[in-house]
């Protein structure tokens, strides 16, 4: 029989708190606080949203990473291992977790390599005087339906990608995972910092603000706001999908989770809370440039970074510095945001089939990395990429969320024991209120946005794309994930891993 | 900037970035055993 301690030496730890911690943050902070937040807050009141986010923050976002912290560290394995230590049964939610992460990291490494393109086309704005028909027509020769001709500019900086992520990851634990969050996110405070102070400095900055923290009270009558906070709480966590419950897998055994996760958490929001500043003092700017209200200039998402921020960029005062700070800042978050994903996917691999760290780094990019770049260096990568987005997110990531909550609070009846398990080293006690938050509030709540979400989706085909398109690549992937789960959750383990009785063995070990 | 705007920028500010200083304050004084250090195989 293995030991705990002899698994947790093979499998790899982070060196310490602090790294575990710089990691947590580099996964959580991603290109959602950049360019999602700042627009769902001011869609959800302005300065009014700051109370159903944070609401959401308190009763949904740190009670759902506490639960991933203490699967991870109680059950010291990937989120299969430790879902099947948790009961066999629930086994499949974390390879469901798994697929989610292979299908995100396929498209999300594509986002990178466009930020890396454009820290470059800021140096000359090679976008001109129209952003939007650069990106669509020259950058990613955009073409309708699938099409299968290669874009050079892409396939270029895509591959760098997966090679620079390759090699992190191949590094292991500590060396690759730890000290990428180590350098990366320091970093990336410091340019965001820099890029948030020279928005400010620039005219027109004031009205943007305004615009950003003026209350509209009566939105918080709307339960679409208070769903969009849970919403954007919920997925900019990193929670539900396997990440944290393998990050926590790694922190030695006596670590304060709960301390911790409160540090991860308020990091993250705080971040956001800083993108919301720098972007909307930068949209106040684009405003005033153009003698429009900030209304009409309001952006998210893709929109934001590739369409207005070039605009903003050509129009201001040092704007290539605007722009190496932006894109920059972009590639920093997404790679640690993408290092962590894969890292979900490699370690229950290894935990599964006990591989060399080497060797189950190469089986599980290089074939994620073909299918990023056979899909995503095409014409059709932007429409594919869109809804392969939206509906991992909405029926992978939100779903499996629901599910495993469920799975947790009512199958397993865990959480006694899993605050049990926290509160031996943790300097914030678990209690009732936090059985009645994840297995009451958090699946509720998540549930509500999810079948608002469902709602919308069946009335009207989301963003027009053909049926087709969404059944195959929306659809198709997010039930994919599903059967991958459930067959995977049958299969074996080998002989020497200890699946059915680590609870007992673990138990003796934490009361010696 | 309207005065609403300056205060709920200033509120903000304060519950977020202020609860992530006292996290890290609260965090930092634990006086549980230091964290493990393990081999990264």
């Amino acid at each position: 029989m293995t030991t705990t301690t002899e698994a947790e030496k093979r499998r790899g730890a982070f060196s310490s708190r602090t790294v575990f911690i710089l990691a947590a943050i580099g996964s959580a902070v991603g290109l959602g606080n950049i360019w999602r937040f700042p627009y769902v807050a001011y869609e959800g009141g302005g300065g009014a949203f700051i109370v159903p986010y944070i609401v959401a923050l308190l009763v949904a976002g740190l009670p759902f990473l506490l639960m991933d912290y203490a699967l991870g560290h109680r059950y010291r394995g990937s989120a299969p291992l430790a879902f099947a230590r948790l009961r066999r049964w629930t086994e499949g939610i974390g390879w469901w977790q798994v697929a989610i992460c292979v299908a995100i990291a396929v498209y999300y490494a594509a986002v990178v390599a466009w930020s890396i393109r454009y820290t470059g086309f800021s140096l000359t704005q090679a976008w001109g005087d129209d952003p939007e028909s650069f990106l669509m027509n020259d950058f990613l020769q955009r073409a309708e339906g699938v099409s299968f001709t290669v874009v050079p500019g892409v396939l270029v900086p895509l591959a760098l990608v997966w090679v620079v992520t390759i090699a992190i990851m191949a590094f292991g634990v500590q060396k690759g995972v730890g000290a990428t969050a180590v350098v990366f996110i320091p970093v990336l405070l410091v340019a965001f910092t820099a890029l948030v102070v020279q928005a400010l400095l620039l005219p027109g900055a004031v009205e943007g603000l305004d615009a950003l923290f003026t209350p509209q009270w009566a939105a918080l009558l709307e339960p679409g706001v208070w769903g969009a906070a849970f919403g954007q709480i919920f997925f900019s966590l990193s929670v539900g999908f396997g990440i944290m419950i393998t990050y926590s897998s790694y922190v030695g055994r006596k670590t304060d989770m709960t301390g911790s996760g409160l540090v991860v958490g308020l990091s993250n929001s705080g971040f956001e809370l800083l993108a919301g500043i720098g972007v909307f003092a930068a949209l106040g700017f684009l405003a005033q440039a153009n003698g429009v209200q900030v209304t009409e200039v309001v952006a998210s998402g893709i929109g934001l970074a590739f369409v207005v921020f070039p605009a903003i960029i050509s129009e201001a005062p040092a704007g290539a510095l605007i722009g190496v700070l932006f894109f920059g800042s972009l590639v920093l978050a997404g790679i640690t945001s993408l290092v962590s994903i894969l890292e979900v996917v490699i370690s229950a691999v290894r935990d599964k089939f006990e591989l060399t760290r080497i060797r189950a780094t190469l089986l599980v990019t290089v074939p994620a990395a073909l299918v990023s770049v056979a899909f995503f260096s095409t014409a059709s990568g932007l429409s594919v990429l869109d809804i392969v987005d939206h509906f991992v997110n909405q029926y992978g990531i939100l779903l499996v969320a629901v599910i495993s909550t469920l799975a947790v609070a009512w199958g397993v009846r865990a959480l006694p024991g899993l605050a049990a398990h926290l509160n031996r080293s943790g300097s914030v006690r678990l209690g009732r209120w936090w059985y009645v938050l994840v297995g009451g509030v958090i699946p509720v709540a998540l549930t509500f946005v999810l079948v608002q979400q469902l709602i919308t989706d069946l009335r009207t085909p989301y963003e027009g794309y053909p049926m087709w398109m969404l059944a195959v690549f929306g659809w198709g992937v997010a039930v994919a994930a599903i059967l991958f789960g459930l067959l995977a959750g049958r299969s074996r383990w080998k002989a020497g891993t200890a699946v059915e009785n680590f609870e007992a063995e673990h138990d003796r070990e934490d009361a010696a | 900037m309207s005065g609403a705007a300056v205060v709920m920028m200033v509120v903000s500010i304060l519950i977020v970035w202020g609860g992530l200083a006292a996290a890290i304050v609260n965090l930092r004084r634990g006086n549980g055993p230091g964290p493990d250090i393990h081999r990264d195989l």
